[in-house]
Protein backbone atom coordinates (compact mmCIF):
# COMPACT_ATOMS: atom_id res chain seq x y z
CA UNK A 1 0.00 0.00 0.00
CA UNK A 2 1.64 3.18 -1.10
CA UNK A 3 0.50 6.69 -0.38
CA UNK A 4 1.00 9.23 -3.12
CA UNK A 5 3.74 11.66 -2.14
CA UNK A 6 3.78 15.15 -3.55
CA UNK A 7 6.14 15.97 -6.40
CA UNK A 8 8.22 18.31 -4.27
CA UNK A 9 8.72 15.78 -1.48
CA UNK A 10 9.73 13.05 -3.91
CA UNK A 11 12.18 15.40 -5.62
CA UNK A 12 13.68 16.52 -2.32
CA UNK A 13 13.99 12.96 -1.03
CA UNK A 14 15.64 11.70 -4.23
CA UNK A 15 18.04 14.67 -4.36
CA UNK A 16 18.95 14.21 -0.68
CA UNK A 17 19.53 10.49 -1.25
CA UNK A 18 21.87 11.09 -4.21
CA UNK A 19 23.79 13.82 -2.39
CA UNK A 20 24.08 11.66 0.74
CA UNK A 21 25.50 8.81 -1.33
CA UNK A 22 28.01 11.25 -2.79
CA UNK A 23 28.93 12.66 0.64
CA UNK A 24 29.67 9.15 1.87
CA UNK A 25 31.39 7.70 -1.21
CA UNK A 26 33.09 10.91 -2.39
CA UNK A 27 33.49 9.52 -5.91
CA UNK A 28 32.75 12.85 -7.61
CA UNK A 29 35.01 14.85 -5.26
CA UNK A 30 37.88 12.37 -5.37
CA UNK A 31 37.70 11.35 -9.03
CA UNK A 32 35.66 13.71 -11.18
CA UNK A 33 37.08 16.96 -9.76
CA UNK A 34 40.70 15.87 -10.31
CA UNK A 35 39.74 14.65 -13.79
CA UNK A 36 38.26 18.05 -14.69
CA UNK A 37 41.34 19.82 -13.32
CA UNK A 38 43.53 17.53 -15.39
CA UNK A 39 41.53 18.40 -18.52
CA UNK A 40 42.15 22.09 -17.83
CA UNK A 41 45.91 21.48 -17.58
CA UNK A 42 45.83 19.35 -20.76
CA UNK A 43 44.15 22.22 -22.65
CA UNK A 44 47.07 24.45 -21.63
CA UNK A 45 49.53 21.86 -22.99
CA UNK A 46 47.59 21.52 -26.26
CA UNK A 47 47.14 25.25 -26.93
CA UNK A 48 50.59 26.23 -25.62
CA UNK A 49 50.04 29.99 -25.78
CA UNK A 50 49.11 32.28 -22.88
CA UNK A 51 47.18 34.81 -24.99
CA UNK A 52 45.15 32.14 -26.74
CA UNK A 53 44.39 30.48 -23.40
CA UNK A 54 43.10 33.73 -21.90
CA UNK A 55 41.01 34.35 -25.00
CA UNK A 56 39.34 30.90 -25.09
CA UNK A 57 39.22 30.27 -21.32
CA UNK A 58 35.42 30.40 -21.18
CA UNK A 59 35.03 27.71 -23.82
CA UNK A 60 37.59 25.48 -22.13
CA UNK A 61 35.83 25.69 -18.77
CA UNK A 62 32.55 24.65 -20.39
CA UNK A 63 34.17 21.85 -22.38
CA UNK A 64 35.71 20.48 -19.18
CA UNK A 65 32.25 20.75 -17.59
CA UNK A 66 30.65 18.79 -20.45
CA UNK A 67 33.19 15.98 -20.16
CA UNK A 68 32.64 15.85 -16.42
CA UNK A 69 28.87 15.92 -16.93
CA UNK A 70 29.07 12.64 -18.84
CA UNK A 71 30.89 10.99 -15.92
CA UNK A 72 28.65 12.52 -13.25
CA UNK A 73 25.51 11.34 -15.06
CA UNK A 74 26.90 7.84 -15.48
CA UNK A 75 27.80 7.78 -11.79
CA UNK A 76 24.37 9.13 -10.82
CA UNK A 77 22.58 6.29 -12.62
CA UNK A 78 25.14 3.60 -11.84
CA UNK A 79 24.23 4.14 -8.19
CA UNK A 80 20.59 3.50 -9.02
CA UNK A 81 20.82 0.63 -11.50
CA UNK A 82 23.46 -1.42 -9.67
CA UNK A 83 20.98 -2.85 -7.18
CA UNK A 84 17.80 -2.07 -9.08
CA UNK A 85 17.07 1.03 -7.00
CA UNK A 86 15.57 2.93 -9.94
CA UNK A 87 13.25 0.00 -10.57
CA UNK A 88 12.36 -0.08 -6.89
CA UNK A 89 11.57 3.65 -6.81
CA UNK A 90 9.30 3.22 -9.80
CA UNK A 91 7.55 0.17 -8.40
CA UNK A 92 7.13 1.96 -5.07
CA UNK A 93 4.86 4.38 -6.90
CA UNK A 94 7.13 7.44 -6.79
CA UNK A 95 6.17 10.04 -9.36
CA UNK A 96 8.72 9.71 -12.22
CA UNK A 97 8.64 13.50 -12.64
CA UNK A 98 9.72 13.79 -8.99
CA UNK A 99 12.56 11.31 -9.52
CA UNK A 100 13.61 13.32 -12.58
CA UNK A 101 13.65 16.65 -10.75
CA UNK A 102 15.38 15.14 -7.73
CA UNK A 103 18.17 13.50 -9.72
CA UNK A 104 18.61 16.65 -11.84
CA UNK A 105 18.86 18.77 -8.66
CA UNK A 106 21.56 16.52 -7.23
CA UNK A 107 23.49 16.63 -10.50
CA UNK A 108 23.07 20.42 -10.57
CA UNK A 109 24.55 20.82 -7.08
CA UNK A 110 27.57 18.71 -8.01
CA UNK A 111 28.06 20.55 -11.31
CA UNK A 112 27.84 24.02 -9.78
CA UNK A 113 30.47 23.08 -7.22
CA UNK A 114 32.66 21.74 -10.00
CA UNK A 115 32.18 24.88 -12.09
CA UNK A 116 33.21 27.14 -9.20
CA UNK A 117 36.44 25.16 -8.91
CA UNK A 118 36.98 25.27 -12.68
CA UNK A 119 36.45 29.03 -12.86
CA UNK A 120 38.94 29.54 -10.02
CA UNK A 121 41.35 27.30 -11.95
CA UNK A 122 40.77 29.41 -15.09
CA UNK A 123 41.59 32.59 -13.17
CA UNK A 124 44.78 31.05 -11.82
CA UNK A 125 45.93 28.96 -14.79
CA UNK A 126 44.59 30.91 -17.78
CA UNK A 127 44.99 34.41 -16.23
CA UNK A 128 41.49 35.62 -17.00
CA UNK A 129 40.26 38.81 -15.32
CA UNK A 130 36.82 38.99 -13.79
CA UNK A 131 35.55 42.56 -13.27
CA UNK A 132 32.84 43.20 -10.73
CA UNK A 133 30.17 43.98 -13.37
CA UNK A 134 30.84 40.62 -15.03
CA UNK A 135 30.08 38.69 -11.83
CA UNK A 136 26.29 38.96 -12.08
CA UNK A 137 26.35 37.80 -15.70
CA UNK A 138 28.66 34.91 -14.86
CA UNK A 139 26.54 33.71 -11.93
CA UNK A 140 23.30 33.87 -13.97
CA UNK A 141 24.99 32.10 -16.86
CA UNK A 142 26.35 29.33 -14.60
CA UNK A 143 22.97 28.70 -12.97
CA UNK A 144 20.93 28.65 -16.19
CA UNK A 145 23.49 26.63 -18.17
CA UNK A 146 23.89 24.11 -15.36
CA UNK A 147 20.13 23.68 -15.08
CA UNK A 148 19.94 22.90 -18.81
CA UNK A 149 22.87 20.49 -18.65
CA UNK A 150 21.44 18.67 -15.64
CA UNK A 151 18.00 18.26 -17.20
CA UNK A 152 19.37 16.92 -20.49
CA UNK A 153 21.88 14.71 -18.69
CA UNK A 154 19.28 13.20 -16.37
CA UNK A 155 16.87 12.65 -19.25
CA UNK A 156 19.36 10.77 -21.42
CA UNK A 157 21.02 9.14 -18.43
CA UNK A 158 17.64 7.64 -17.47
CA UNK A 159 17.14 6.43 -21.02
CA UNK A 160 20.51 4.69 -21.26
CA UNK A 161 20.57 3.46 -17.65
CA UNK A 162 20.83 -0.31 -17.69
CA UNK A 163 21.18 -0.49 -21.47
CA UNK A 164 23.95 -2.35 -23.20
CA UNK A 165 26.81 -0.10 -24.29
CA UNK A 166 25.57 2.85 -22.23
CA UNK A 167 29.07 4.26 -21.74
CA UNK A 168 29.34 5.01 -25.45
CA UNK A 169 25.68 5.69 -26.16
CA UNK A 170 25.25 8.46 -23.57
CA UNK A 171 27.79 10.89 -25.11
CA UNK A 172 26.48 10.17 -28.62
CA UNK A 173 22.94 11.07 -27.58
CA UNK A 174 23.70 13.87 -25.16
CA UNK A 175 26.49 15.94 -26.75
CA UNK A 176 24.55 17.04 -29.85
CA UNK A 177 21.66 18.09 -27.62
CA UNK A 178 23.79 20.21 -25.28
CA UNK A 179 25.59 21.97 -28.15
CA UNK A 180 23.42 25.11 -27.73
CA UNK A 181 24.46 25.22 -24.05
CA UNK A 182 28.13 25.04 -25.02
CA UNK A 183 27.69 27.86 -27.55
CA UNK A 184 25.55 30.03 -25.27
CA UNK A 185 27.45 29.52 -22.03
CA UNK A 186 30.80 30.05 -23.75
CA UNK A 187 29.74 33.33 -25.35
CA UNK A 188 28.18 34.60 -22.12
CA UNK A 189 31.26 33.63 -20.13
CA UNK A 190 33.54 35.35 -22.64
CA UNK A 191 31.46 38.50 -22.24
CA UNK A 192 31.73 38.25 -18.47
CA UNK A 193 35.51 37.89 -18.76
CA UNK A 194 35.49 40.58 -21.48
CA UNK A 195 37.85 38.37 -23.50
CA UNK A 196 38.48 39.33 -27.11
CA UNK A 197 37.08 42.82 -26.51
CA UNK A 198 33.57 41.56 -25.72
CA UNK A 199 31.30 43.78 -23.64
CA UNK A 200 29.43 42.46 -20.61
CA UNK A 201 26.09 43.51 -22.13
CA UNK A 202 26.72 41.20 -25.14
CA UNK A 203 26.33 38.21 -22.87
CA UNK A 204 22.71 38.71 -21.82
CA UNK A 205 21.00 37.47 -25.03
CA UNK A 206 22.92 34.23 -24.55
CA UNK A 207 21.63 33.86 -21.01
CA UNK A 208 18.18 34.11 -22.58
CA UNK A 209 19.02 31.17 -24.86
CA UNK A 210 20.24 29.19 -21.85
CA UNK A 211 17.07 29.89 -19.86
CA UNK A 212 14.84 28.85 -22.79
CA UNK A 213 16.92 25.69 -23.21
CA UNK A 214 16.65 24.78 -19.52
CA UNK A 215 12.90 25.43 -19.52
CA UNK A 216 12.29 23.34 -22.65
CA UNK A 217 14.25 20.34 -21.46
CA UNK A 218 13.06 20.64 -17.88
CA UNK A 219 9.49 20.43 -19.11
CA UNK A 220 10.37 17.71 -21.63
CA UNK A 221 11.97 15.66 -18.88
CA UNK A 222 9.06 16.05 -16.48
CA UNK A 223 6.66 14.87 -19.19
CA UNK A 224 8.70 12.02 -20.65
CA UNK A 225 10.94 10.64 -17.89
CA UNK A 226 8.29 8.16 -16.81
CA UNK A 227 8.03 6.55 -20.22
CA UNK A 228 11.83 6.45 -20.63
CA UNK A 229 12.61 4.51 -17.44
CA UNK A 230 9.53 2.29 -17.66
CA UNK A 231 10.33 -1.35 -18.39
CA UNK B 1 -4.91 -25.95 -38.64
CA UNK B 2 -4.69 -23.23 -41.23
CA UNK B 3 -2.39 -23.56 -44.19
CA UNK B 4 0.59 -21.26 -44.11
CA UNK B 5 1.58 -19.70 -47.39
CA UNK B 6 4.92 -18.11 -48.13
CA UNK B 7 4.72 -15.48 -50.82
CA UNK B 8 8.28 -14.47 -51.63
CA UNK B 9 7.34 -11.14 -53.20
CA UNK B 10 7.48 -7.95 -51.19
CA UNK B 11 6.24 -5.55 -53.86
CA UNK B 12 2.65 -4.48 -54.32
CA UNK B 13 1.01 -2.54 -57.19
CA UNK B 14 1.45 0.68 -55.17
CA UNK B 15 5.17 0.26 -54.63
CA UNK B 16 5.63 -0.79 -58.27
CA UNK B 17 3.90 2.37 -59.45
CA UNK B 18 5.91 4.58 -57.09
CA UNK B 19 9.10 2.80 -58.15
CA UNK B 20 8.35 3.30 -61.83
CA UNK B 21 7.69 6.99 -61.26
CA UNK B 22 10.98 7.25 -59.34
CA UNK B 23 12.97 5.58 -62.13
CA UNK B 24 11.39 7.74 -64.85
CA UNK B 25 11.99 11.01 -63.04
CA UNK B 26 15.52 10.03 -62.01
CA UNK B 27 16.33 9.37 -65.67
CA UNK B 28 15.04 12.86 -66.47
CA UNK B 29 17.20 14.35 -63.70
CA UNK B 30 20.36 12.70 -65.01
CA UNK B 31 19.72 13.60 -68.66
CA UNK B 32 18.28 17.03 -67.96
CA UNK B 33 20.70 17.93 -65.21
CA UNK B 34 23.84 16.89 -67.07
CA UNK B 35 23.01 17.70 -70.70
CA UNK B 36 19.78 19.60 -71.41
CA UNK B 37 19.90 22.46 -68.90
CA UNK B 38 22.17 25.44 -69.63
CA UNK B 39 25.13 26.60 -67.56
CA UNK B 40 24.52 29.17 -64.87
CA UNK B 41 25.83 32.67 -65.57
CA UNK B 42 27.86 32.83 -62.33
CA UNK B 43 28.37 29.21 -61.37
CA UNK B 44 28.91 27.63 -64.78
CA UNK B 45 28.54 23.87 -64.86
CA UNK B 46 28.76 23.63 -61.06
CA UNK B 47 25.06 24.47 -60.93
CA UNK B 48 24.35 20.94 -62.21
CA UNK B 49 25.11 19.66 -58.71
CA UNK B 50 21.98 21.49 -57.55
CA UNK B 51 19.64 19.03 -59.34
CA UNK B 52 20.90 16.25 -57.07
CA UNK B 53 21.83 18.18 -53.93
CA UNK B 54 18.59 20.08 -53.35
CA UNK B 55 16.25 17.06 -53.75
CA UNK B 56 18.52 14.96 -51.47
CA UNK B 57 18.39 17.63 -48.78
CA UNK B 58 14.62 17.90 -49.19
CA UNK B 59 14.22 14.14 -48.73
CA UNK B 60 16.50 14.15 -45.68
CA UNK B 61 14.41 16.80 -43.95
CA UNK B 62 11.16 15.17 -45.09
CA UNK B 63 12.34 11.87 -43.62
CA UNK B 64 12.78 13.41 -40.18
CA UNK B 65 9.43 15.13 -40.34
CA UNK B 66 7.88 11.75 -41.17
CA UNK B 67 9.74 10.16 -38.25
CA UNK B 68 8.53 12.84 -35.85
CA UNK B 69 4.93 12.65 -37.07
CA UNK B 70 4.88 8.84 -36.98
CA UNK B 71 6.36 8.89 -33.46
CA UNK B 72 3.74 11.37 -32.28
CA UNK B 73 1.03 9.19 -33.87
CA UNK B 74 2.36 6.16 -32.03
CA UNK B 75 2.36 7.96 -28.68
CA UNK B 76 -1.07 9.50 -29.19
CA UNK B 77 -2.88 6.57 -30.77
CA UNK B 78 -4.79 4.50 -28.27
CA UNK B 79 -3.89 1.22 -29.95
CA UNK B 80 -0.13 1.95 -30.11
CA UNK B 81 -0.02 0.33 -33.53
CA UNK B 82 3.49 -0.94 -34.31
CA UNK B 83 3.04 0.22 -37.90
CA UNK B 84 3.67 3.83 -36.80
CA UNK B 85 6.84 2.78 -35.00
CA UNK B 86 8.14 0.91 -38.04
CA UNK B 87 7.43 3.81 -40.38
CA UNK B 88 9.29 6.09 -37.95
CA UNK B 89 12.27 3.73 -37.88
CA UNK B 90 12.31 3.09 -41.64
CA UNK B 91 12.06 6.79 -42.38
CA UNK B 92 14.92 7.64 -39.99
CA UNK B 93 17.14 4.97 -41.57
CA UNK B 94 16.54 6.36 -45.06
CA UNK B 95 16.88 9.91 -43.73
CA UNK B 96 20.31 9.30 -42.19
CA UNK B 97 21.65 8.01 -45.50
CA UNK B 98 20.17 10.91 -47.48
CA UNK B 99 21.47 13.40 -44.94
CA UNK B 100 24.98 11.98 -45.29
CA UNK B 101 24.65 12.26 -49.09
CA UNK B 102 23.44 15.85 -48.71
CA UNK B 103 26.50 16.78 -46.67
CA UNK B 104 28.79 15.03 -49.16
CA UNK B 105 27.33 16.63 -52.29
CA UNK B 106 27.03 19.96 -50.48
CA UNK B 107 30.66 20.00 -49.45
CA UNK B 108 31.78 19.15 -52.99
CA UNK B 109 29.59 21.93 -54.36
CA UNK B 110 30.94 24.26 -51.67
CA UNK B 111 34.51 23.45 -52.66
CA UNK B 112 33.74 24.71 -56.18
CA UNK B 113 31.65 27.76 -55.38
CA UNK B 114 33.20 29.09 -52.19
CA UNK B 115 36.53 27.27 -52.23
CA UNK B 116 35.97 25.41 -48.96
CA UNK B 117 34.45 22.04 -48.16
CA UNK B 118 32.82 23.30 -45.00
CA UNK B 119 31.54 26.60 -43.61
CA UNK B 120 30.06 27.24 -40.18
CA UNK B 121 26.80 28.28 -41.66
CA UNK B 122 23.63 27.69 -39.59
CA UNK B 123 22.06 25.51 -42.29
CA UNK B 124 25.13 23.31 -42.64
CA UNK B 125 25.72 23.04 -38.92
CA UNK B 126 22.10 22.18 -38.21
CA UNK B 127 22.18 19.51 -40.91
CA UNK B 128 25.30 17.97 -39.39
CA UNK B 129 23.69 17.96 -35.92
CA UNK B 130 20.55 16.43 -37.35
CA UNK B 131 22.65 13.62 -38.81
CA UNK B 132 24.35 12.87 -35.48
CA UNK B 133 21.06 13.11 -33.60
CA UNK B 134 19.36 10.57 -35.83
CA UNK B 135 22.36 8.24 -35.74
CA UNK B 136 21.74 8.35 -31.98
CA UNK B 137 18.04 7.72 -32.58
CA UNK B 138 18.88 4.59 -34.58
CA UNK B 139 21.23 3.48 -31.79
CA UNK B 140 18.35 3.83 -29.31
CA UNK B 141 16.18 1.69 -31.60
CA UNK B 142 18.86 -0.98 -31.41
CA UNK B 143 18.94 -1.06 -27.61
CA UNK B 144 16.77 -4.17 -27.41
CA UNK B 145 13.88 -4.96 -25.13
CA UNK B 146 10.29 -5.51 -26.12
CA UNK B 147 8.73 -3.97 -29.24
CA UNK B 148 6.60 -1.74 -27.04
CA UNK B 149 9.64 -0.54 -25.12
CA UNK B 150 11.55 0.15 -28.33
CA UNK B 151 8.62 2.09 -29.75
CA UNK B 152 8.09 4.20 -26.62
CA UNK B 153 11.76 5.04 -26.11
CA UNK B 154 12.42 5.91 -29.72
CA UNK B 155 9.23 7.96 -30.04
CA UNK B 156 10.28 10.09 -27.06
CA UNK B 157 13.78 10.52 -28.51
CA UNK B 158 12.35 11.52 -31.89
CA UNK B 159 10.16 14.17 -30.28
CA UNK B 160 13.04 15.46 -28.12
CA UNK B 161 15.02 15.83 -31.36
CA UNK B 162 12.25 18.04 -32.70
CA UNK B 163 12.85 20.28 -29.66
CA UNK B 164 16.59 20.15 -30.06
CA UNK B 165 16.97 21.00 -33.74
CA UNK B 166 15.37 24.50 -33.65
CA UNK B 167 17.43 25.32 -30.55
CA UNK B 168 20.65 24.26 -32.30
CA UNK B 169 19.68 26.17 -35.43
CA UNK B 170 18.79 29.31 -33.52
CA UNK B 171 21.92 29.28 -31.36
CA UNK B 172 24.19 28.76 -34.38
CA UNK B 173 22.33 31.56 -36.16
CA UNK B 174 22.89 33.89 -33.22
CA UNK B 175 26.49 32.71 -32.86
CA UNK B 176 27.29 33.47 -36.50
CA UNK B 177 25.44 36.77 -36.61
CA UNK B 178 27.48 38.10 -33.69
CA UNK B 179 30.69 37.28 -35.50
CA UNK B 180 31.86 39.45 -38.34
CA UNK B 181 32.41 37.00 -41.18
CA UNK B 182 29.04 36.75 -42.84
CA UNK B 183 27.68 33.54 -44.24
CA UNK B 184 29.44 32.36 -47.37
CA UNK B 185 26.09 31.09 -48.54
CA UNK B 186 24.69 34.59 -48.84
CA UNK B 187 25.48 34.60 -52.56
CA UNK B 188 23.82 31.36 -53.52
CA UNK B 189 20.34 32.67 -54.06
CA UNK B 190 21.66 34.24 -57.21
CA UNK B 191 21.14 31.32 -59.55
CA UNK B 192 19.01 32.67 -62.40
CA UNK B 193 16.76 29.79 -63.34
CA UNK B 194 15.19 29.43 -66.73
CA UNK B 195 12.29 27.08 -67.49
CA UNK B 196 14.30 23.94 -68.16
CA UNK B 197 16.33 24.38 -64.96
CA UNK B 198 13.27 24.90 -62.80
CA UNK B 199 11.48 21.93 -64.38
CA UNK B 200 14.49 19.66 -63.88
CA UNK B 201 14.78 20.71 -60.25
CA UNK B 202 11.07 20.09 -59.71
CA UNK B 203 11.23 16.68 -61.39
CA UNK B 204 14.24 15.92 -59.20
CA UNK B 205 12.28 16.73 -56.05
CA UNK B 206 9.38 14.53 -57.23
CA UNK B 207 11.71 11.69 -58.22
CA UNK B 208 13.64 11.72 -54.96
CA UNK B 209 10.41 11.90 -52.98
CA UNK B 210 9.09 8.84 -54.86
CA UNK B 211 12.38 7.05 -54.16
CA UNK B 212 12.02 7.92 -50.48
CA UNK B 213 8.42 6.68 -50.39
CA UNK B 214 9.40 3.45 -52.14
CA UNK B 215 12.33 2.86 -49.75
CA UNK B 216 10.27 3.56 -46.64
CA UNK B 217 7.44 1.26 -47.74
CA UNK B 218 9.81 -1.60 -48.50
CA UNK B 219 12.00 -1.04 -45.47
CA UNK B 220 8.91 -0.88 -43.27
CA UNK B 221 7.87 -4.30 -44.61
CA UNK B 222 11.33 -5.69 -43.89
CA UNK B 223 11.10 -4.40 -40.32
CA UNK B 224 7.61 -5.89 -39.95
CA UNK B 225 8.88 -9.28 -41.10
CA UNK B 226 11.91 -9.06 -38.78
CA UNK B 227 9.60 -8.34 -35.85
CA UNK B 228 7.29 -11.20 -36.91
CA UNK B 229 10.26 -13.57 -37.16
CA UNK B 230 11.37 -12.62 -33.67
CA UNK B 231 7.90 -13.23 -32.30
CA UNK B 232 7.65 -16.63 -34.03
CA UNK B 233 11.04 -17.65 -32.68
CA UNK B 234 10.03 -16.49 -29.21
CA UNK B 235 6.78 -18.46 -29.44
CA UNK B 236 8.65 -21.54 -30.60
CA UNK B 237 11.14 -21.23 -27.74
CA UNK B 238 8.32 -20.83 -25.23
CA UNK B 239 6.49 -23.85 -26.63
CA UNK B 240 9.67 -25.90 -26.40
CA UNK B 241 10.16 -24.91 -22.76
CA UNK B 242 6.52 -25.77 -22.04
CA UNK B 243 6.94 -29.18 -23.65
CA UNK B 244 10.12 -29.78 -21.69
CA UNK B 245 8.49 -29.02 -18.36
CA UNK B 246 5.43 -31.14 -19.17
CA UNK B 247 7.73 -34.04 -20.08
CA UNK B 248 9.51 -33.69 -16.74
CA UNK B 249 6.24 -33.98 -14.85
CA UNK C 1 32.23 20.84 -68.84
CA UNK C 2 34.27 22.40 -66.03
CA UNK C 3 34.51 20.73 -62.63
CA UNK C 4 33.68 17.43 -64.35
CA UNK C 5 35.27 15.43 -61.53
CA UNK C 6 33.17 17.09 -58.83
CA UNK C 7 29.92 16.81 -60.79
CA UNK C 8 30.60 13.17 -61.64
CA UNK C 9 31.44 12.47 -57.99
CA UNK C 10 28.15 13.99 -56.80
CA UNK C 11 25.94 12.22 -59.38
CA UNK C 12 27.91 8.99 -59.08
CA UNK C 13 27.93 8.77 -55.31
CA UNK C 14 24.27 9.73 -54.96
CA UNK C 15 22.92 7.26 -57.50
CA UNK C 16 25.27 4.45 -56.47
CA UNK C 17 24.14 4.81 -52.85
CA UNK C 18 20.45 4.87 -53.86
CA UNK C 19 20.79 1.81 -56.10
CA UNK C 20 22.73 -0.05 -53.40
CA UNK C 21 20.03 0.80 -50.87
CA UNK C 22 17.27 -0.39 -53.21
CA UNK C 23 19.08 -3.65 -54.02
CA UNK C 24 19.79 -4.35 -50.35
CA UNK C 25 16.21 -3.62 -49.31
CA UNK C 26 14.74 -5.88 -52.00
CA UNK C 27 17.19 -8.67 -51.24
CA UNK C 28 16.45 -8.48 -47.52
CA UNK C 29 12.72 -8.38 -48.20
CA UNK C 30 12.79 -11.42 -50.50
CA UNK C 31 14.94 -13.42 -48.06
CA UNK C 32 12.62 -12.69 -45.15
CA UNK C 33 9.40 -13.06 -47.16
CA UNK C 34 10.22 -16.66 -47.95
CA UNK C 35 10.51 -17.41 -44.24
CA UNK C 36 7.69 -15.36 -42.76
CA UNK C 37 4.14 -16.67 -43.08
CA UNK C 38 1.75 -14.60 -45.20
CA UNK C 39 -0.50 -13.87 -42.23
CA UNK C 40 2.28 -11.63 -40.87
CA UNK C 41 2.41 -9.72 -44.15
CA UNK C 42 -0.65 -7.50 -44.24
CA UNK C 43 0.19 -6.19 -47.73
CA UNK C 44 -0.08 -9.56 -49.50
Amino acid sequence: MSTQLSLGRVARAVAAKDLRIEMRSRVVINQVFPFAGLVMVMFAFALDNDDVLTRVAGGLVWLATLFSLIIIIQRSFAVDTADGALEAQRVAGLDPAGIFIGKALAVMMQLVTLEVVLFLAAIVLYRVQLQSDGVVLLVTCVISATAGLSFVGTLYGGLTAGARGRETLLPLLMLPVVAPVLIGATRATESAFMSGGAAVSDGWPWVGVLVVFAAVFGLGGILSFGSLIEE
Amino acid sequence: MNVQTFNARVATPTTRLVGAMAIASMAWVVLGGLFVTPKDVDQGDAVRIMYVHVPTAWVAYLAFIVTAVASACWLLSRKHSMGFDRVAGASAEVGVIFMAMTLLSGSLWGRITWGAFWAWDPRLTTTAFLLVTYIGYLAVRGLGGSLEQRARRSAVIALLAVLEIPLVHFSVLLWRSLHQNASVLSGDGDIKMDGSMLTTLLVGVIGFTCTFAWLVMHRQRVLAMQDAMEMTQLDAALRERANESSRLK
Amino acid sequence: MDHLGFIAAVYGSTFVVIVALVVRTVAQGRALASKVADKDKPWT
